[in-house]
Protein backbone atom coordinates (compact mmCIF):
# COMPACT_ATOMS: atom_id res chain seq x y z
CA UNK A 1 0.00 0.00 0.00
CA UNK A 2 1.14 3.46 -0.42
CA UNK A 3 0.78 5.86 2.04
CA UNK A 4 1.37 9.62 2.06
CA UNK A 5 2.82 11.86 4.91
CA UNK A 6 1.47 15.20 4.61
CA UNK A 7 3.41 17.87 6.81
CA UNK A 8 1.29 20.78 8.02
CA UNK A 9 2.81 23.31 10.30
CA UNK A 10 2.36 26.71 11.01
CA UNK A 11 3.50 28.88 8.39
CA UNK A 12 4.99 31.84 11.08
CA UNK A 13 6.86 29.40 12.82
CA UNK A 14 8.62 27.78 9.30
CA UNK A 15 9.69 31.19 8.17
CA UNK A 16 11.07 32.43 11.65
CA UNK A 17 13.58 29.83 11.52
CA UNK A 18 16.96 30.63 10.44
CA UNK A 19 18.58 29.21 6.90
CA UNK A 20 21.21 27.55 9.03
CA UNK A 21 17.93 25.78 10.96
CA UNK A 22 15.94 24.75 8.29
CA UNK A 23 19.29 23.71 6.33
CA UNK A 24 20.31 21.91 9.57
CA UNK A 25 16.71 19.76 9.63
CA UNK A 26 16.52 19.44 5.81
CA UNK A 27 19.74 17.35 6.10
CA UNK A 28 18.66 15.20 9.34
CA UNK A 29 15.29 15.12 7.19
CA UNK A 30 17.36 13.46 4.21
CA UNK A 31 19.27 10.87 6.32
CA UNK A 32 15.87 9.43 7.09
CA UNK A 33 14.94 9.54 3.49
CA UNK A 34 18.60 7.59 2.84
CA UNK A 35 17.08 4.73 5.55
CA UNK A 36 13.88 4.61 3.59
CA UNK A 37 15.53 4.29 0.00
CA UNK A 38 17.96 1.36 1.43
CA UNK A 39 14.46 -0.53 2.18
CA UNK A 40 13.16 0.21 -1.57
CA UNK A 41 9.82 1.87 0.16
CA UNK A 42 10.54 5.32 -1.02
CA UNK A 43 8.65 7.52 -3.42
CA UNK A 44 8.10 10.81 -4.37
CA UNK A 45 8.81 13.16 -2.16
CA UNK A 46 7.61 17.48 -2.69
CA UNK A 47 8.34 20.36 -0.32
CA UNK A 48 5.67 23.02 -1.28
CA UNK A 49 6.81 26.55 -1.78
CA UNK A 50 4.87 29.11 0.87
CA UNK A 51 1.49 29.33 0.10
CA UNK A 52 2.26 33.02 -0.30
CA UNK A 53 2.85 31.57 -3.56
CA UNK A 54 0.01 29.43 -3.89
CA UNK A 55 -3.20 30.13 -6.36
CA UNK A 56 -6.79 28.65 -6.12
CA UNK A 57 -9.00 27.98 -8.51
CA UNK A 58 -12.64 27.31 -6.91
CA UNK A 59 -14.93 25.25 -9.54
CA UNK A 60 -18.23 26.82 -9.85
CA UNK A 61 -20.62 28.56 -12.90
CA UNK A 62 -17.37 30.56 -13.67
CA UNK A 63 -13.96 29.49 -11.97
CA UNK A 64 -12.99 31.42 -9.40
CA UNK A 65 -8.94 32.26 -9.12
CA UNK A 66 -7.82 33.38 -5.13
CA UNK A 67 -4.93 34.47 -4.32
CA UNK A 68 -2.97 32.84 -0.83
CA UNK A 69 -3.81 30.49 1.36
CA UNK A 70 -6.84 29.04 1.14
CA UNK A 71 -8.21 29.90 4.22
CA UNK A 72 -6.72 30.99 7.21
CA UNK A 73 -5.68 28.07 9.08
CA UNK A 74 -3.26 27.69 11.61
CA UNK A 75 -1.34 24.89 9.79
CA UNK A 76 -0.26 25.11 6.21
CA UNK A 77 0.66 22.16 3.98
CA UNK A 78 4.07 22.43 3.72
CA UNK A 79 5.41 19.14 1.83
CA UNK A 80 4.88 15.54 1.22
CA UNK A 81 6.31 12.19 1.38
CA UNK A 82 5.09 8.87 -0.25
CA UNK A 83 6.27 5.49 1.12
CA UNK A 84 5.54 2.08 0.06
CA UNK A 85 4.70 0.66 3.40
CA UNK A 86 3.03 -3.05 4.00
CA UNK A 87 0.83 -2.21 7.03
CA UNK A 88 -0.71 1.41 8.64
CA UNK A 89 1.50 0.30 11.83
CA UNK A 90 4.72 0.45 9.06
CA UNK A 91 3.90 4.21 7.93
CA UNK A 92 3.21 4.95 11.76
CA UNK A 93 6.80 3.98 12.19
CA UNK A 94 8.42 5.53 9.42
CA UNK A 95 6.41 9.22 10.11
CA UNK A 96 7.92 8.79 13.81
CA UNK A 97 10.89 8.60 12.54
CA UNK A 98 10.33 11.94 9.89
CA UNK A 99 8.60 13.72 13.36
CA UNK A 100 11.56 13.07 15.49
CA UNK A 101 13.79 15.12 13.35
CA UNK A 102 11.66 18.22 13.12
CA UNK A 103 10.87 20.47 15.88
CA UNK A 104 7.26 20.91 15.92
CA UNK A 105 4.73 20.72 13.18
CA UNK A 106 2.15 17.95 12.82
CA UNK A 107 2.46 14.56 9.90
CA UNK A 108 -0.78 13.32 8.59
CA UNK A 109 -0.90 9.93 7.01
CA UNK A 110 -2.88 9.29 4.61
CA UNK A 111 -3.33 6.18 2.65
CA UNK A 112 -3.17 6.85 -1.46
CA UNK A 113 -5.50 6.00 -4.03
CA UNK A 114 -3.96 5.80 -7.04
CA UNK A 115 -5.34 7.63 -10.00
CA UNK A 116 -3.02 7.56 -13.15
CA UNK A 117 -4.86 7.24 -15.65
CA UNK A 118 -1.89 8.91 -17.81
CA UNK A 119 1.39 7.70 -17.67
CA UNK A 120 3.34 10.50 -16.30
CA UNK A 121 6.23 12.04 -17.76
CA UNK A 122 8.11 12.91 -14.73
CA UNK B 1 7.13 18.38 22.56
CA UNK B 2 7.83 21.58 23.92
CA UNK B 3 11.06 22.55 24.36
CA UNK B 4 13.34 25.58 24.35
CA UNK B 5 14.08 26.04 20.70
CA UNK B 6 10.42 25.39 19.77
CA UNK B 7 9.24 27.77 22.62
CA UNK B 8 11.69 30.08 21.28
CA UNK B 9 11.01 29.78 17.46
CA UNK B 10 6.71 30.35 18.89
CA UNK B 11 7.52 33.26 20.25
CA UNK B 12 9.58 35.06 17.80
CA UNK B 13 6.81 34.00 15.46
CA UNK B 14 3.69 35.72 17.75
CA UNK B 15 5.80 38.62 18.31
CA UNK B 16 4.44 40.97 15.83
CA UNK B 17 0.58 39.98 16.43
CA UNK B 18 0.94 39.89 19.96
CA UNK B 19 2.89 43.65 20.15
CA UNK B 20 0.10 45.07 17.57
CA UNK B 21 -2.85 43.60 19.75
CA UNK B 22 -1.51 45.19 22.82
CA UNK B 23 -1.01 48.50 21.62
CA UNK B 24 -4.09 48.26 20.35
CA UNK B 25 -5.46 47.99 23.96
CA UNK B 26 -2.84 50.45 25.30
CA UNK B 27 -2.02 52.92 22.87
CA UNK B 28 1.71 53.16 24.25
CA UNK B 29 4.38 51.72 22.81
CA UNK B 30 6.31 50.50 26.36
CA UNK B 31 3.59 49.37 27.68
CA UNK B 32 2.63 47.18 24.78
CA UNK B 33 6.33 45.90 25.42
CA UNK B 34 6.70 45.32 28.92
CA UNK B 35 3.34 43.35 28.84
CA UNK B 36 4.73 41.15 26.06
CA UNK B 37 7.76 40.82 28.05
CA UNK B 38 6.11 39.71 30.91
CA UNK B 39 3.78 37.38 29.12
CA UNK B 40 6.96 36.13 27.51
CA UNK B 41 8.64 35.21 30.74
CA UNK B 42 5.44 33.99 31.84
CA UNK B 43 5.27 31.43 29.05
CA UNK B 44 8.66 30.57 29.78
CA UNK B 45 7.69 29.43 33.25
CA UNK B 46 4.37 27.81 32.22
CA UNK B 47 4.27 25.84 29.05
CA UNK B 48 7.31 23.97 29.77
CA UNK B 49 5.25 22.33 32.48
CA UNK B 50 1.69 22.60 30.91
CA UNK B 51 2.72 22.07 27.41
CA UNK B 52 2.15 24.38 24.87
CA UNK B 53 -1.27 26.67 24.16
CA UNK B 54 -3.36 25.83 20.98
CA UNK B 55 -2.85 29.66 19.78
CA UNK B 56 0.23 31.30 21.31
CA UNK B 57 -0.48 34.42 20.22
CA UNK B 58 -3.54 34.35 22.13
CA UNK B 59 -2.40 33.42 25.12
CA UNK B 60 0.66 35.44 24.99
CA UNK B 61 -2.03 39.00 24.30
CA UNK B 62 -4.51 37.17 27.18
CA UNK B 63 -1.57 37.24 29.71
CA UNK B 64 -0.03 40.33 28.60
CA UNK B 65 -3.12 42.56 28.57
CA UNK B 66 -4.15 41.21 32.25
CA UNK B 67 -0.70 41.93 33.39
CA UNK B 68 -1.03 45.23 31.87
CA UNK B 69 -4.31 45.81 33.85
CA UNK B 70 -3.32 44.57 37.01
CA UNK B 71 -0.45 47.10 36.51
CA UNK B 72 -2.81 49.81 35.80
CA UNK B 73 -4.96 49.31 38.49
CA UNK B 74 -2.01 49.49 40.93
CA UNK B 75 -0.72 52.22 40.19
CA UNK B 76 -4.20 54.35 40.26
CA UNK B 77 -4.25 52.70 43.79
CA UNK B 78 -1.33 54.07 44.99
CA UNK B 79 -2.07 57.53 43.11
CA UNK B 80 -5.20 57.40 44.35
CA UNK B 81 -6.81 58.21 40.92
CA UNK B 82 -9.63 55.68 39.98
CA UNK B 83 -9.84 56.34 36.01
CA UNK B 84 -10.55 52.59 35.09
CA UNK B 85 -13.06 54.04 32.99
CA UNK B 86 -10.43 55.21 30.70
CA UNK B 87 -8.61 52.21 29.88
CA UNK B 88 -9.68 49.15 27.89
CA UNK B 89 -12.11 47.13 28.47
CA UNK B 90 -12.29 44.76 31.49
CA UNK B 91 -10.45 41.56 30.93
CA UNK B 92 -13.99 39.05 31.21
CA UNK B 93 -13.32 37.07 27.90
CA UNK B 94 -11.62 33.42 28.23
CA UNK B 95 -8.33 32.65 26.09
CA UNK B 96 -10.57 30.92 24.08
CA UNK B 97 -13.29 34.09 23.67
CA UNK B 98 -10.64 36.05 22.72
CA UNK B 99 -8.84 34.03 19.87
CA UNK B 100 -11.98 33.60 18.06
CA UNK B 101 -12.52 37.71 17.85
CA UNK B 102 -8.87 37.36 16.56
CA UNK B 103 -10.06 37.29 13.31
CA UNK B 104 -7.73 37.66 10.02
CA UNK B 105 -8.72 41.12 9.71
CA UNK B 106 -8.33 42.52 13.15
CA UNK B 107 -4.61 41.02 13.46
CA UNK B 108 -3.87 41.89 10.05
CA UNK B 109 -4.39 45.89 11.27
CA UNK B 110 -2.52 45.47 14.13
CA UNK B 111 0.24 44.17 12.59
CA UNK B 112 0.29 46.84 10.33
CA UNK B 113 -0.50 49.12 12.80
CA UNK B 114 2.31 48.59 14.46
CA UNK B 115 4.89 48.38 11.29
CA UNK B 116 3.66 51.77 10.56
CA UNK B 117 4.37 53.27 13.69
CA UNK B 118 7.86 52.26 13.30
CA UNK B 119 7.82 54.09 9.96
CA UNK B 120 6.19 57.17 10.85
CA UNK B 121 7.00 59.75 7.90
CA UNK B 122 8.64 62.40 11.41
CA UNK B 123 11.21 59.52 11.65
CA UNK B 124 14.43 59.44 9.36
CA UNK B 125 15.09 56.36 7.45
CA UNK B 126 18.19 54.80 9.67
CA UNK B 127 15.86 55.72 12.95
CA UNK B 128 12.49 53.70 10.92
CA UNK B 129 14.53 50.78 10.13
CA UNK B 130 16.45 50.72 13.73
CA UNK B 131 13.21 50.75 15.46
CA UNK B 132 11.55 48.18 12.99
CA UNK B 133 14.16 45.68 13.78
CA UNK B 134 13.83 46.64 17.72
CA UNK B 135 9.81 46.47 17.57
CA UNK B 136 8.82 44.06 15.55
CA UNK B 137 11.90 41.77 14.67
CA UNK B 138 12.70 42.09 18.37
CA UNK B 139 16.47 41.84 17.84
CA UNK B 140 18.18 43.23 20.66
CA UNK B 141 19.72 46.80 20.47
CA UNK B 142 23.28 45.33 20.61
CA UNK B 143 22.38 43.25 17.55
CA UNK B 144 21.33 46.09 15.78
CA UNK B 145 23.59 48.62 17.05
CA UNK B 146 26.05 46.16 15.62
CA UNK B 147 24.73 45.85 12.34
CA UNK B 148 24.65 49.67 11.88
CA UNK B 149 28.24 49.71 13.45
CA UNK B 150 27.31 52.11 16.25
CA UNK B 151 27.85 51.75 19.87
CA UNK B 152 25.09 49.75 21.80
CA UNK B 153 24.95 53.23 23.86
CA UNK B 154 24.43 55.48 20.82
CA UNK B 155 22.07 53.16 19.66
CA UNK B 156 19.74 52.94 22.16
CA UNK B 157 19.65 56.79 22.05
CA UNK B 158 18.57 56.67 18.72
CA UNK B 159 15.94 54.29 19.38
CA UNK B 160 14.71 55.87 22.53
CA UNK B 161 14.32 59.22 20.47
CA UNK B 162 12.53 57.49 17.79
CA UNK B 163 10.12 56.31 20.37
CA UNK B 164 9.67 59.68 21.57
CA UNK B 165 8.86 61.23 18.58
CA UNK B 166 6.05 58.50 17.51
CA UNK B 167 4.39 58.86 20.83
CA UNK B 168 4.52 62.80 20.25
CA UNK B 169 3.40 61.98 16.73
CA UNK B 170 -0.34 60.11 17.21
CA UNK B 171 -1.07 57.26 15.04
CA UNK B 172 -4.57 57.04 14.43
CA UNK B 173 -6.02 53.75 16.44
CA UNK B 174 -9.51 53.30 14.87
CA UNK B 175 -9.72 50.34 11.91
CA UNK B 176 -7.97 52.20 9.25
CA UNK B 177 -10.38 52.84 5.79
CA UNK B 178 -8.89 51.63 2.11
CA UNK B 179 -6.68 54.68 1.47
CA UNK B 180 -5.36 54.93 4.53
CA UNK B 181 -4.60 50.93 4.94
CA UNK B 182 -2.88 51.30 0.89
CA UNK B 183 -0.76 54.40 2.45
CA UNK B 184 0.50 52.62 5.44
CA UNK B 185 1.54 49.50 3.10
CA UNK B 186 3.02 51.69 1.35
CA UNK B 187 5.58 53.18 3.59
CA UNK B 188 5.97 49.71 5.15
CA UNK B 189 6.97 48.76 2.11
CA UNK B 190 9.55 51.45 1.44
CA UNK B 191 11.15 50.86 4.89
CA UNK B 192 11.62 46.59 4.35
CA UNK B 193 12.94 48.22 0.82
CA UNK B 194 15.92 50.00 2.51
CA UNK B 195 16.54 47.73 5.17
CA UNK B 196 16.94 45.53 2.65
CA UNK B 197 19.10 47.27 0.53
CA UNK B 198 21.02 48.54 3.73
CA UNK B 199 22.33 44.80 4.24
CA UNK B 200 22.59 44.35 0.47
CA UNK B 201 24.94 47.43 -0.08
CA UNK B 202 26.27 48.49 3.35
CA UNK B 203 26.53 51.87 3.20
CA UNK B 204 29.43 51.59 5.56
CA UNK B 205 32.24 49.36 7.43
CA UNK B 206 34.08 46.35 6.65
CA UNK B 207 31.44 44.26 5.61
CA UNK B 208 29.82 44.97 2.28
CA UNK B 209 27.15 42.31 2.68
CA UNK B 210 25.00 42.39 5.72
CA UNK B 211 23.32 38.65 5.17
CA UNK B 212 21.38 39.45 8.60
CA UNK B 213 19.56 42.58 7.54
CA UNK B 214 19.08 40.81 4.47
CA UNK B 215 17.14 37.77 5.53
CA UNK B 216 14.81 39.73 8.38
CA UNK B 217 13.57 42.26 5.58
CA UNK B 218 12.52 38.99 3.60
CA UNK B 219 11.30 37.54 7.12
CA UNK B 220 9.05 41.12 7.28
CA UNK B 221 8.02 41.11 3.74
CA UNK B 222 6.68 37.43 3.85
CA UNK B 223 4.86 38.65 7.32
CA UNK B 224 3.21 41.22 4.75
CA UNK B 225 2.74 39.12 2.33
CA UNK B 226 0.91 36.64 4.31
CA UNK B 227 -1.23 39.35 5.28
CA UNK B 228 -2.19 40.56 2.26
CA UNK B 229 -2.22 37.89 0.05
CA UNK B 230 -3.19 39.06 -3.02
CA UNK B 231 -1.21 42.52 -3.29
CA UNK B 232 0.93 42.16 -6.30
CA UNK B 233 3.50 44.88 -5.14
CA UNK B 234 3.87 43.22 -2.11
CA UNK B 235 4.40 39.94 -4.23
CA UNK B 236 6.91 42.60 -6.49
CA UNK B 237 8.50 43.63 -3.31
CA UNK B 238 9.43 39.70 -1.79
CA UNK B 239 10.10 38.36 -5.64
CA UNK B 240 12.63 41.08 -5.88
CA UNK B 241 14.22 40.65 -2.58
CA UNK B 242 14.36 36.80 -2.83
CA UNK B 243 15.91 37.17 -6.58
CA UNK B 244 18.13 39.90 -5.03
CA UNK B 245 19.70 37.85 -1.93
CA UNK B 246 19.56 34.25 -3.79
CA UNK B 247 23.24 36.03 -5.27
CA UNK B 248 24.55 36.48 -1.89
CA UNK B 249 26.89 33.67 -1.43
CA UNK B 250 28.32 34.60 -5.49
CA UNK B 251 28.97 38.89 -4.81
CA UNK B 252 32.37 38.40 -2.88
CA UNK B 253 35.22 36.31 -3.28
CA UNK B 254 36.89 34.78 -0.49
CA UNK B 255 38.89 38.27 0.29
CA UNK B 256 35.51 39.93 0.32
CA UNK B 257 36.20 41.66 -2.85
CA UNK B 258 33.29 42.70 -4.83
CA UNK B 259 32.03 40.05 -8.24
CA UNK B 260 30.28 41.91 -10.78
CA UNK B 261 27.09 40.20 -11.83
CA UNK B 262 28.98 39.36 -15.21
CA UNK B 263 31.69 37.59 -13.39
CA UNK B 264 29.90 35.90 -11.29
CA UNK B 265 29.55 31.68 -10.77
CA UNK B 266 26.33 31.31 -11.63
CA UNK B 267 25.89 27.94 -9.61
CA UNK B 268 26.42 29.61 -6.10
CA UNK B 269 23.28 31.48 -6.60
CA UNK B 270 20.52 29.82 -4.54
CA UNK B 271 18.00 28.09 -6.76
CA UNK B 272 15.70 27.36 -3.94
CA UNK B 273 15.06 31.39 -3.66
CA UNK B 274 15.41 32.44 -7.23
CA UNK B 275 12.29 29.49 -8.05
CA UNK B 276 10.02 31.65 -5.48
CA UNK B 277 10.95 34.26 -6.72
CA UNK B 278 10.00 33.78 -10.15
CA UNK B 279 7.19 31.82 -8.87
CA UNK B 280 5.83 35.33 -7.38
CA UNK B 281 6.66 37.51 -10.22
CA UNK B 282 4.37 35.41 -12.35
CA UNK B 283 1.82 35.24 -9.99
CA UNK B 284 2.13 39.03 -9.63
CA UNK B 285 2.06 40.01 -13.37
CA UNK B 286 -1.20 38.31 -13.87
CA UNK B 287 -2.95 40.83 -11.52
CA UNK B 288 -1.92 43.09 -14.41
CA UNK B 289 -1.61 46.07 -11.64
CA UNK B 290 2.07 47.21 -12.81
CA UNK B 291 3.98 48.47 -10.06
CA UNK B 292 7.61 49.83 -9.61
CA UNK B 293 8.52 46.78 -7.08
CA UNK B 294 7.16 44.24 -9.67
CA UNK B 295 8.78 45.69 -12.79
CA UNK B 296 12.58 45.79 -10.39
CA UNK B 297 11.75 41.93 -9.88
CA UNK B 298 11.41 41.40 -13.67
CA UNK B 299 14.56 42.76 -14.33
CA UNK B 300 16.05 40.49 -11.07
CA UNK B 301 14.23 37.77 -12.99
CA UNK B 302 15.89 38.25 -16.68
CA UNK B 303 19.05 37.75 -14.71
CA UNK B 304 17.92 34.83 -12.67
CA UNK B 305 17.17 32.87 -15.62
CA UNK B 306 20.24 32.50 -17.75
CA UNK B 307 22.96 30.45 -17.15
CA UNK B 308 25.43 32.98 -18.03
CA UNK B 309 26.37 36.40 -18.91
CA UNK B 310 26.69 36.79 -22.44
CA UNK B 311 22.61 35.11 -22.78
CA UNK B 312 21.29 38.38 -20.66
CA UNK B 313 18.33 39.50 -22.21
CA UNK B 314 19.82 43.16 -22.35
CA UNK B 315 16.44 44.00 -24.81
CA UNK B 316 14.58 43.31 -22.00
CA UNK B 317 16.00 44.70 -19.32
CA UNK B 318 16.41 48.24 -21.85
CA UNK B 319 11.99 47.92 -21.94
CA UNK B 320 11.47 47.22 -17.80
CA UNK B 321 13.57 49.90 -17.20
CA UNK B 322 11.82 52.63 -19.45
CA UNK B 323 8.55 51.41 -18.19
CA UNK B 324 9.91 52.24 -14.88
CA UNK B 325 11.49 55.18 -15.66
CA UNK B 326 7.69 55.98 -16.66
CA UNK B 327 6.41 55.02 -13.31
CA UNK B 328 8.82 56.26 -11.43
CA UNK B 329 11.31 58.29 -12.77
CA UNK B 330 14.56 59.01 -11.11
CA UNK B 331 17.81 59.63 -11.89
CA UNK B 332 18.92 56.04 -10.57
CA UNK B 333 16.68 54.52 -12.42
CA UNK B 334 18.07 56.07 -15.32
CA UNK B 335 21.45 55.04 -14.44
CA UNK B 336 20.70 51.63 -14.43
CA UNK B 337 19.05 51.97 -17.86
CA UNK B 338 22.49 52.95 -19.06
CA UNK B 339 23.78 49.58 -18.29
CA UNK B 340 21.34 48.30 -20.37
CA UNK B 341 21.87 50.27 -23.13
CA UNK B 342 25.79 49.83 -23.31
CA UNK B 343 24.93 46.19 -23.91
CA UNK B 344 22.55 46.93 -26.21
CA UNK B 345 23.81 49.99 -28.34
CA UNK B 346 26.96 50.78 -26.89
CA UNK B 347 29.39 52.80 -24.53
CA UNK B 348 28.55 56.04 -26.68
CA UNK B 349 24.80 56.19 -26.28
CA UNK B 350 24.85 55.16 -22.57
CA UNK B 351 26.85 57.82 -21.82
CA UNK B 352 25.27 60.60 -23.32
CA UNK B 353 22.14 59.02 -21.57
CA UNK B 354 23.86 59.24 -18.19
CA UNK B 355 25.99 62.92 -18.79
CA UNK B 356 22.44 64.88 -17.75
CA UNK B 357 22.38 63.33 -14.59
CA UNK B 358 26.12 64.76 -13.40
CA UNK B 359 24.36 67.39 -11.35
CA UNK B 360 21.34 65.14 -9.78
CA UNK B 361 24.17 62.56 -8.68
CA UNK B 362 26.72 64.30 -8.10
CA UNK B 363 27.76 62.56 -4.96
CA UNK B 364 26.71 59.33 -5.79
CA UNK B 365 29.14 56.22 -5.95
CA UNK B 366 27.67 54.17 -8.45
CA UNK B 367 27.35 57.11 -11.47
CA UNK B 368 31.03 57.38 -11.45
CA UNK B 369 32.07 53.70 -11.70
CA UNK B 370 29.59 53.14 -14.45
CA UNK B 371 31.17 56.38 -15.89
CA UNK B 372 34.81 55.56 -15.71
CA UNK B 373 33.74 51.74 -17.28
CA UNK B 374 31.84 53.33 -19.75
CA UNK B 375 35.03 55.90 -21.24
CA UNK B 376 36.99 52.70 -20.65
CA UNK B 377 35.61 51.02 -23.59
CA UNK B 378 35.65 54.40 -25.70
CA UNK B 379 38.98 54.13 -24.91
CA UNK B 380 38.66 57.73 -22.87
CA UNK B 381 41.31 55.89 -20.37
CA UNK B 382 42.48 59.86 -19.30
CA UNK B 383 38.74 60.82 -17.94
CA UNK B 384 37.97 57.40 -16.88
CA UNK B 385 40.72 58.02 -14.13
CA UNK B 386 39.37 60.89 -13.23
CA UNK B 387 35.63 59.52 -12.97
CA UNK B 388 37.31 56.66 -10.73
CA UNK B 389 39.34 58.37 -8.96
CA UNK B 390 36.27 60.62 -7.80
CA UNK B 391 34.25 57.05 -7.10
CA UNK B 392 37.07 55.78 -4.59
CA UNK B 393 36.03 59.21 -2.71
CA UNK B 394 32.86 58.33 -2.47
CA UNK B 395 32.77 54.31 -2.11
CA UNK B 396 31.06 53.47 0.84
CA UNK B 397 32.89 50.16 2.37
CA UNK B 398 36.29 49.39 1.63
CA UNK B 399 35.22 46.44 -1.17
CA UNK B 400 34.03 49.29 -3.13
CA UNK B 401 36.98 51.18 -2.76
CA UNK B 402 39.07 47.98 -3.65
CA UNK B 403 36.92 47.28 -6.53
CA UNK B 404 37.79 50.38 -8.26
CA UNK B 405 41.11 50.32 -7.38
CA UNK B 406 41.34 47.59 -9.80
CA UNK B 407 40.09 49.34 -12.66
CA UNK B 408 43.01 51.89 -11.97
CA UNK B 409 45.26 49.60 -11.81
CA UNK B 410 44.53 47.68 -14.77
CA UNK B 411 44.51 51.31 -16.24
CA UNK B 412 47.41 52.17 -14.94
CA UNK B 413 48.95 48.67 -16.76
CA UNK B 414 47.21 49.19 -19.94
CA UNK B 415 49.38 52.74 -20.33
CA UNK B 416 52.38 51.20 -19.05
CA UNK B 417 53.05 49.52 -22.35
CA UNK B 418 51.75 51.62 -24.85
CA UNK B 419 53.82 54.51 -23.21
CA UNK B 420 56.59 51.94 -24.12
CA UNK B 421 55.67 51.51 -27.86
CA UNK B 422 55.47 55.02 -28.73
Amino acid sequence: MLYSILCYESEALAAGRTKQEDDAMMGRLANVLVKFKGEGKLGPVARLMPTTTATHIRSGKEAAIIDGPFAETKEQLLGFYVLDCPSLEDAIAAAKLLAAEKSHGTLEIRPVAVFNPVEPSL
Amino acid sequence: MTDMAWIDAALTAARPQVLGALLRYFRVLDTAEDAYQEACLRALKTWPVKGPPRDPAAWLIFVGRNFALDEARRRNKQTGLPDEDDMAPEPQDTQAELADRLDESQYRDDILRLLFVCCHPELPATQQIALALRIVSGLTVKEIARAFLVGESAMEQRITRAKARITAADVPFETPGAPERAERLAAVSTMIYLLFNEGYSATGGNAHVRVPLCEEAIRLSRLLLRLFPGNSEIMGLLALLLLQHARAGARLDTENNIILLEDQDRSRWDSGLIAEGLALVEKAIRHRRVGPYQIQAAIAAVHSQVKNAAETDWAEIDRLYEVLEAIQPSPVVTLNRAVAVSKLRGPGDALAMIEPLAKKLEGYFYLFGVKGTLLIQLGRNEEARTAFNRAIALANTAAEAAHIRLHLDRLQKDSAPKAGHA
